[in-house]
């Protein structure tokens, strides 16, 4: 999230669980980028694969939609 | 119309011109000689008012029987030789196909309603061939998908842009291009070999291009005609050394400024040309400056072309175009005043018309858009980049984002990409807006260029 913010040019917050995506600053095209590159190191996308995934609100939501990925 | 007045390629194939060749890579054919020859066995006047198919396997041969078949027959539809079987069928409905030319007889003796010609080497002909009428030439677009729209021109139509020249300066020129001469850009080429008295050299399907630039030099090829894509392939593959051809035309994609600057690098001693042309407006214009895009003064009307932009498109009417589309549910090729939409997008930057892209091919990210063309342009302007093609991915969040795929020049070390995808971003970050930006740049080894030597464009 670091390297894509310092690309988008987008000063972060300290990141924890509580904190709203909206609040690290990243807009919709940050989190698509993001998304993306978590696809090809982790080999998934939970957001695509899952069809009632609940878009995320918290960082804490964000890195509970990869845990929650059956594997 | 008196016979006297059709004008055919008959009328530029005589015997005073001497040491005119075509050749591919099995066979030189001398063309000097060539009225006296058939390659139809002698069956020419069975084609006679025939709408005839033109499907032979072999580039040189297909030549040959184009020459002999221009005046006789009442069409003639090329079949370039990706043509998906599957598609065949509609076509000959569509065309009226009652007569088939090719070198597989056997392949269409069950279309059984159709005369069919076999199509071989030439051979001392026996009948001497009369124009009768002015053929009508049928091409096929080359869309990605779908059955390709058959397009209507006629020779005059076809040779416009030619005649328009004038006769090349000095010796008759040897023409080669890395087309096929069955599709519009090729068969261009092959008019003007024919038209300038002069020359061809042929491409030949999977022939490695150190052999197929042996073949140009041994040729004596002195102007030769590709896509972008074709150029940087050759740029990429080294072979370009030992070659130096006086006129470099590119047409059929985007002539970016890093594929004419690296042209001009290899050789310096060519004019370097970038034609705009398409198998419905047929030929535009050339522009022989060197740098990319073209003049806004060319809009307007000149040299028997016309056109404008509207919409953010390039539109052309001229005697060049195709006449229409061909089929019983074939679309208008022009609008109302006879202007064809190319679906080339331009944008002007001060004085210049650059082309941004096809208007099918917009990558829509969160609802801005983005031609993939654009982001290629900036990229190629690495000296570290040869080539790069730009696509969209899809995305759970914007439902799409662009990445691109690049291949490295030569003598690149893979191992400082890291530090070379950091430039490119950077300079694609300074030049474009944040949805431009690739999200991610993968270095590659190849990119895939479709038969008619284009960058496959799959998702767009």
């Amino acid at each position: 999230m670091r390297q894509i913010a310092t690309e988008q040019q987008v000063k972060l917050p300290p990141l924890d669980d509580d904190l709203s995506l909206h609040e690290t600053g990243f807009d919709s095209l940050g989190f698509a980028i993001l998304v993306a590159r978590l696809e090809d190191d982790l080999g998934i996308d939970p957001f695509t694969i899952s069809e009632d995934a609940a878009f995320p609100l918290t960082i804490g939501d964000f890195i509970r939609a990869y845990e929650n990925v059956p594997a | 119309m008196s016979p006297r007045e059709i004008f055919t390629l008959r009328d530029y194939l005589g015997p005073e011109l001497k040491g005119r060749t075509i050749s591919d890579a099995r066979q030189v054919v001398s063309l000097t000689d060539i009225l006296g020859e058939t390659c139809l066995a002698d069956r020419l006047g069975e084609l006679s008012r025939r709408s005839v198919l033109l499907a032979v396997s072999d580039q040189l041969i297909s030549a040959l029987a184009m020459t002999e078949i221009d005046g006789v027959a009442r069409r003639m539809l090329l079949c370039p030789p990706d043509l998906n079987a599957d598609h065949i069928e509609t076509l000959i409905d569509d065309a009226g196909i009652d007569a088939v030319v090719t070198d597989e007889p056997a392949r269409w003796a069950n279309a059984g309603v159709y005369l069919v010609l076999g199509a071989h080497s030439p051979e001392r002909a026996a009948v001497k061939a009369r124009t009768e009428r002015a053929t009508e030439w049928l091409m096929l677009t080359s869309g990605t998908s779908g059955v390709p729209k058959i397009v209507g021109h006629t020779l005059e139509g076809l040779t416009g842009a030619i005649v328009a020249d004038g006769p090349a300066r000095g010796a008759p020129p040897a023409w080669a291009t890395f087309y096929d001469i069955r599709r519009y850009g090729g068969l261009q080429i092959f008019l003007r070999a024919i038209l300038s008295g002069g020359s061809m050299v042929l491409s030949e399907p999977g022939e490695a291009l150190a052999d197929h630039v042996a073949r140009l030099n041994a040729g004596g090829v002195t102007h030769i005609s590709g896509t972008p894509s074709h150029w940087r392939k050759l740029l990429m593959s080294g072979s370009a050394a030992g070659f130096s051809p006086r006129y470099v035309r590119l047409s059929g994609e985007i002539a970016d400024q890093a594929v004419l600057d690296g042209l001009r690098h290899a050789f310096p001693e060519a004019s370097i040309g970038h034609a705009y042309a398409s198998t419905e407006a047929g030929v535009g214009f050339a522009v022989n400056d060197g740098r990319e895009g073209f003049p806004s003064s060319l809009l307007g009307s000149r040299d028997g072309v016309e056109m404008k932009v509207e919409d953010g498109s390039l539109r052309i009417r001229s005697t060049r175009t195709a006449h229409a589309y061909v089929g019983r549910n074939a679309a208008a090729l022009a609008d109302a005043d006879g202007f064809v939409d190319t679906g080339d997008m331009v944008e002007l930057r001060g004085e210049r018309y650059h082309f941004v892209g096809r208007r099918g091919g917009i990558i829509n990210i969160g609802g801005l858009k983005v031609h993939p063309e654009e982001i290629e342009a900036v990229i190629n302007r690495h000296p570290e980049v040869r080539m790069s093609r730009a696509k969209s991915r899809k995305s759970p969040i914007t439902g799409s984002i662009v990445v691109a795929d690049v291949i490295l020049a030569d003598g690149c070390d893979m191992g400082s990409s890291g530090a070379i995808r950091e430039k490119i971003l950077a300079e694609c970050r300074a030049q474009l807006p944040p949805h431009k930006v690739p999200a991610m740049i993968k270095f590659v080894g190849a990119i895939d260029i479709t038969a008619a030597g284009k960058l496959a464009r799959s998702d767009a």
